[in-house]
C-alpha cells in the first residue's frame, strides 16, 4: 500500500466538480457487476485505485479496508489468519471489490444461516453528493451513536454516496465443512433443514440445482459429523458447487438464453411461486433464480402474492424496472433520502430506480 | 435531580397552545386514554435515567392504531412535539417527555399477534415485553435471542428504537439482526412497513435505519421477529483473575483462538462483592475480576469447547476456573451477573450507568484509567459488562442528595465516553444517545456528519416533531459545548484539569 492508494481527495474533488456542474458520475469499482441495476450514462468515476487494508486485527474480529480493495485479496488475508467473511460475498468476476460488495449488498449461500453483508457491517466512510467526506458507524461490534448510515449504504448501488472505506466483522473459519446431497423437491428443503437445525446440525447452505438438494454443514467436526449423519444422503464429489452457485458460473447461469434471469426473494417455508421456466433454488428455498420469459408483471404479481419480491438480475430490457417498484409512501422517503445525501443528483442517478 | 432541563432552548421553541391540544385529543381518545392531571403525569416524568425529570404536557395511552394516528395527526396539525414511550426503561433519557409535548405510551399494544413455530417468526405489537416473546416461544423449543438485562420489563418497540443488545449478542446479534420487519406510523399520517419476511427488501435498508433511531423517525406499531431454536446444550465457566487487565487480555485471547462464546461477561472486584452480598452466588470475593463464559451447541462440541476455554483461561492467567456441574450451578454463575445492577443499587443511593464500547484489546488499560478517574472525582465505580463485545458499563456510584455529587458523576461519565472515542470506540453501544450523551455526539461526529443525520430526520419527520432535542445535537448546542471541547477528543486546554 502506498500514498497513492489513498484517493480520498481525488474522489471527493471529482464529486464536488460533478455537483457544481450538475453532471452525473457512474461509480465503478472492479467492474464485476455492471449488469446489476439500470444502465448508467454518467462519466465513469473509477474507485478501484483507492485500495489497501487499513486495519486488521484478528483478535478484534474486524477488518477495515478501502473500497477498491479486491475481495480475493481480502479473503486470502483472512484465510491466512483462519478467518472469513461469514456472508460469503458473491464475486461475479475476478475484480470484485469490497466497495462493490457493499454497494450491491449481495450475500452468498450462507446468508440465511450466518446473516447478510449488512449484518456484518460495522462502519463506512463515504463521500456524499456534495463531495463531503463522513464516517459513520465504526470499528466496534456495538454502536448506536447516530442513525445507522452505514447500513443505509448497503445495496444502495452508490446512489447515496461513494463508499471509501468499509469496516466489517469477520469470523473464525469453521473447523470442518461437508456437503451432502439429498433427493427431494425444493419445497421439502425448508422442513428438512428446520428439523436438522433443531437437532443441532450446523447448516451453512441449502440449495437445489433442479435435480437434487445440496446441504452444506460447517462448524465443529463433531457437530458436522452428527448433522451429516442425521441428514443422510450422499457425499458429492463436486467440491466447487457452492462457489459456482455463489458466482453464477454454473451452466444454469451461463447458458446463452434469451430469457432474463430473475432473482426471487421469498419468505421462509412458503409455497414456491407458480411460474414457468427453469430454476435453481438457494437459501433453503428463500431465493429462487428463475429463467423465464413470463411477463414482468406476472412474475412480480405471483412473487408479491407470497410475500416476496422479484428483481431482473440479468438480461432485462430497458423498459422493465429492475427492482420491484416501491409503494408511494416508501418511494417518497427514498426520494427524500436521495436528496438528503445527493442534492444535485449526481451519484449513479437512476441505477436503482429511474426516479432517483 | 438536575436543576436545569436537559433540553436546549432550540428544542423547546414550539408554539403550543395546551388547551387546544388537549381539546383535540379529548375528541379523539376515550377518557381513560388521556392523562391530564399533574399528579398522574408525574408517573411518566422520567425513564430509566432517573437523574432527568420532565413533566409532559399530556400523556396519551391509545388502544388502537387509529387512535395512534389521531394523536400523531393532532401533533402534526398543531405543531406539537410527541415522544413515544414503551416501558420507560431507557438509560439515556430516550423516553424523557418533552415539556411542550405529548407523551405517547404504547403500553396497551401488548399482544403477540402471531407465533409461527414452523417458520420461526413472531409478529408482535410494540408494547410486548421482550421476555414475553421468549416465554411464548418456549413451548415450541424456540426463543427470541436479544436479551437485555431489562428484558422482563422493556418493550420490543423500545428495543428496536434503541437497537438493544444483551448478553448473547456476540454470537446471536443485536436487535437489528433479529427483526424482519417493522410497521410504523409516520408524523405525516402514513402507515408503512419496512423490511419483510423475505431475507431482503427492494430499496434502501430502511429497516436497519429504524433500529436505534430513538423514536425520531416514526412510531413503531408492529414488528416481526425471528425466533431461534434453543441450543441443545449449554455450559458456563467462571474464571477468577487477580487484575482486571489480565481478565481483559484473557477476553482477547479467547476470541483470537477462534472461540465465539454465546456470552462473555466481566465483573470487577467491587461488582463481585456487591453481587455476592446480594444474591450469594458463591463468587470468589477476593478476585479482582471474574469472567463468565457461556458456550452452547451440540453436546460433543460444547464439551470440546469447554476444555479449550478452560485451558485458554488458565494460560491467560486465571487464578481459578470453575466449570458448572449442573443446571443449578450454571444458573448460580449467572445469578450474580444478572443481579449486578440492583446489587449496585444496594451499595450506593444512586448509580449512573455508562455504555461506551471500545476495541477489546484496550479493555485492561481503559479499566485502569476509569479507576484512576474515579479517584480523581472522589466517586466509586463498579464495572459489570459485555466483555466479549467490548461494551463497557461502568456504574458510577453517587448520592443525589449530596450537593455536587450528581454533577461529579456526570463529569466523570463524560470523561469515560471521551476515553472510549479516543480508543477508537463509541459513546454508546446499546443504550442510545437520548438526552444523556447528546453533547458527546459533538465529539464523535463533525458538523457535516451531524447535518447528514438531520437530513435523514427531515426525510421522515419534516416538521421535526418526533422526540425533538434527542440524539442529534444542533449546531448551537455543539458550539456551546465546543467552548470546552474540540472534535475527536482533543481538548482545548489539555494542561487544565477538567471535571
Ligand atoms: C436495569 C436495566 C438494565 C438494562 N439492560 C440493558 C441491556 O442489557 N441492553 C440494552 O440494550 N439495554 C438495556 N437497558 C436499557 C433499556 O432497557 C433498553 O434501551 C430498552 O430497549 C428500552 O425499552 P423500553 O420499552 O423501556 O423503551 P423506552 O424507555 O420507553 O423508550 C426508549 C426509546 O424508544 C422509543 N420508543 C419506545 N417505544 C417506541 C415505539 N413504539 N415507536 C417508536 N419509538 C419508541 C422512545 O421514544 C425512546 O426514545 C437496561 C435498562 C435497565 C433499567
Amino acid at each position: 500500500m502506498s500514498e497513492d492508494d489513498d484517493q480520498t481527495e481525488a474522489i471527493a474533488a471529482r464529486v464536488r466538480d460533478a455537483a457544481a456542474a450538475g453532471t452525473p458520475v457512474a461509480i465503478r469499482g472492479g467492474g464485476s457487476k455492471p449488469f446489476y441495476g439500470h444502465r448508467l450514462d454518467g462519466e465513469a468515476l473509477d474507485v478501484s485505485r483507492h485500495r489497501g487494508v487499513l486495519n486488521y486485527e484478528p483478535t478484534e474480529l474486524m477488518l477495515t479496508a478501502r473500497a477498491g480493495t479486491p475481495l480475493v485479496e481480502l479473503e486470502e488475508l483472512l484465510a491466512a489468519n483462519g478467518q472469513m467473511f461469514a456472508f460469503e460475498p458473491p464475486h461475479f468476476g475476478g475484480g470484485a471489490t469490497l466497495g462493490g460488495a457493499v454497494a450491491t449488498g449481495l450475500s452468498g449461500p450462507r446468508r440465511p444461516f450466518a446473516g447478510a453483508l449488512r449484518d456484518h457491517l460495522l462502519g463506512v466512510r463515504i463521500v456524499d453528493g456534495n463531495g463531503s467526506v463522513g464516517r459513520f458507524g465504526g470499528e466496534v461490534i456495538k454502536n448506536v451513536a447516530g442513525y445507522d448510515v452505514s447500513r443505509l449504504t448497503v445495496g444502495a448501488l452508490g446512489t447515496l454516496g461513494v463508499v471509501l472505506e468499509v469496516s466489517v466483522k469477520v469470523l473464525p473459519r469453521p473447523e470442518t465443512e461437508r456437503t451432502v446431497c439429498l433427493e427431494m423437491a425444493p419445497e421439502e428443503i425448508h422442513g428438512r433443514i428446520e428439523d436438522a437445525l433443531r437437532n443441532g446440525a450446523p447448516i451453512t447452505g441449502a440449495a437445489h440445482d433442479g435435480d437434487r438438494a445440496w446441504i452444506r454443514l460447517a462448524g465443529a467436526t463433531s457437530a458436522v459429523t452428527a448433522g451429516a449423519d442425521w441428514l443422510g444422503g450422499d457425499t458429492p464429489t463436486d467440491e466447487t458447487f457452492w462457489s459456482r452457485l455463489r458466482d453464477h458460473t454454473m451452466d444454469f447461469f451461463r447458458g446463452d438464453t434469451a430469457e432474463p434471469l430473475w432473482r426471487l426473494s421469498l419468505p421462509p417455508g412458503g409455497r414456491s411461486p407458480d411460474l414457468p421456466g427453469k430454476r435453481v433454488v438457494d437459501w433453503g428455498g428463500q431465493l429462487h433464480w428463475l429463467r423465464s420469459d413470463a411477463s414482468a408483471e406476472g412474475i412480480r404479481r405471483e412473487t408479491a402474492a407470497i410475500g416476496g419480491h422479484a428483481t431482473v438480475f440479468r438480461g432485462g430490457d430497458a423498459a422493465t424496472a429492475v427492482f420491484t417498484p416501491l409503494e408511494p409512501a416508501l418511494a417518497r422517503f427514498h426520494g427524500r433520502l436521495k436528496r438528503a445525501f445527493d442534492p444535485h443528483g449526481v451519484l449513479n442517478p437512476g441505477r436503482m430506480y429511474p426516479e432517483f | 435531580m438536575t436543576a436545569t432541563t436537559p433540553y436546549h432552548t432550540d428544542d423547546t421553541a414550539f408554539a403550543v397552545q395546551a388547551p387546544r391540544v388537549i381539546e383535540r385529543l379529548r375528541a379523539a381518545l376515550p377518557e381513560r386514554s388521556l392523562v391530564v392531571e399533574e399528579a398522574e403525569r408525574r408517573a411518566y416524568e422520567s425513564d430509566g435515567l432517573s437523574a432527568f425529570r420532565q413533566l409532559p404536557l399530556v400523556v396519551a395511552i391509545p388502544d388502537t392504531i387509529e387512535q395512534v394516528q389521531a394523536v400523531l395527526a393532532t401533533c402534526h396539525d398543531l405543531g406539537v412535539p410527541v415522544v413515544a414511550r414503551g416501558s420507560g426503561t431507557s438509560l439515556s433519557g430516550g423516553a424523557l417527555p418533552h415539556p411542550q409535548g405529548v407523551l405517547l405510551s404504547l403500553a396497551r399494544f401488548n399482544q403477540i399477534l402471531e407465533l409461527d413455530p414452523e417458520r420461526r417468526l413472531a409478529r408482535v405489537q410494540p408494547g410486548v415485553r421482550n421476555l414475553a416473546i421468549s416465554e411464548a416461544a418456549a413451548a415450541h423449543g424456540l426463543y427470541y435471542a436479544p436479551d437485555p438485562s431489562s428484558q422482563i420489563a422493556c418493550s420490543i418497540g423500545g428495543n428496536i428504537a434503541e437497537n438493544a443488545g444483551g448478553v448473547h449478542c456476540l454470537k446471536y446479534g443485536l436487535t437489528v439482526h433479529n427483526v424482519l420487519d417493522v410497521t410504523l406510523a409516520t408524523i405525516e399520517g402514513d402507515i408503512v412497513t419496512v423490511g419483510s419476511q423475505a431475507l431482503d427488501t427492494p430499496g434502501y435498508d430502511l429497516l436497519a435505519l429504524m433500529h436505534g433511531s430513538e423514536g425520531m423517525l416514526g412510531v413503531i406499531l408492529e414488528a416481526t421477529v425471528r425466533l431461534l431454536p434453543e441450543p441443545l446444550t449449554k455450559q458456563v465457566l467462571l474464571a477468577a483473575f487477580d487484575s482486571a487487565a489480565t481478565a481483559g487480555n484473557a477476553v482477547a485471547g479467547l476470541i483470537a483462538a477462534g472461540i465465539v462464546p454465546a456470552g462473555l461477561e466481566m465483573m470487577d472486584g467491587p461488582a463481585i462483592k456487591a453481587a455476592e452480598d446480594f444474591v450469594h452466588a458463591g463468587y470468589p470475593t477476593d478476585a479482582a475480576a471474574i469472567l463468565i463464559c457461556e458456550l452452547d451447541g451440540g453436546t460433543e462440541e460444547v464439551v470440546a469447547d469447554t476444555a479449550r476455554v478452560d485451558a485458554l483461561l488458565r494460560d491467560s492467567g486465571a487464578t481459578e476456573v470453575r466449570v458448572a456441574r449442573d443446571a443449578d450451578e450454571r444458573a448460580r454463575f449467572w445469578a450474580g451477573r444478572k443481579a449486578a445492577f440492583p446489587a449496585a443499587g444496594r451499595i450506593s443511593p444512586d448509580y449512573y450507568c455508562m455504555d461506551g464500547t471500545i476495541p477489546r484489546k484496550h479493555l485492561g488499560e481503559v479499566l485502569t484509567r476509569i479507576a484512576d478517574m474515579g479517584r480523581e472525582h472522589g466517586l466509586g465505580v463498579v464495572n459489570v459488562f459485555h466483555a466479549g463485545d467490548g461494551n463497557l458499563h461502568p456504574l458510577i456510584l453517587y448520592d443525589g442528595n449530596t450537593p455536587g455529587e450528581l454533577e461529579q458523576a456526570e463529569a466523570f461519565g463524560a470523561r469515560i465516553l471521551e476515553l472510549c472515542v479516543e480508543k477508537g470506540g463509541t459513546i454508546t453501544g446499546e443504550h442510545g444517545v437520548g438526552v444523556e450523551k447528546i453533547n458527546e455526539m459533538c465529539i464523535q461526529f463533525n458538523d457535516a456528519e451531524r447535518e447528514t443525520f438531520f437530513a435523514i430526520k427531515r426525510a421522515f419527520d419534516p416538521p421535526g416533531l418526533l422526540n425533538p432535542g434527542k440524539a442529534i445535537p444542533t449546531l448551537n448546542r455543539c458550539a456551546e459545548f465546543g467552548a470546552m471541547h474540540v472534535h475527536h477528543g482533543e481538548v482545548a486546554h489539555p494542561e487544565l484539569e477538567r471535571y
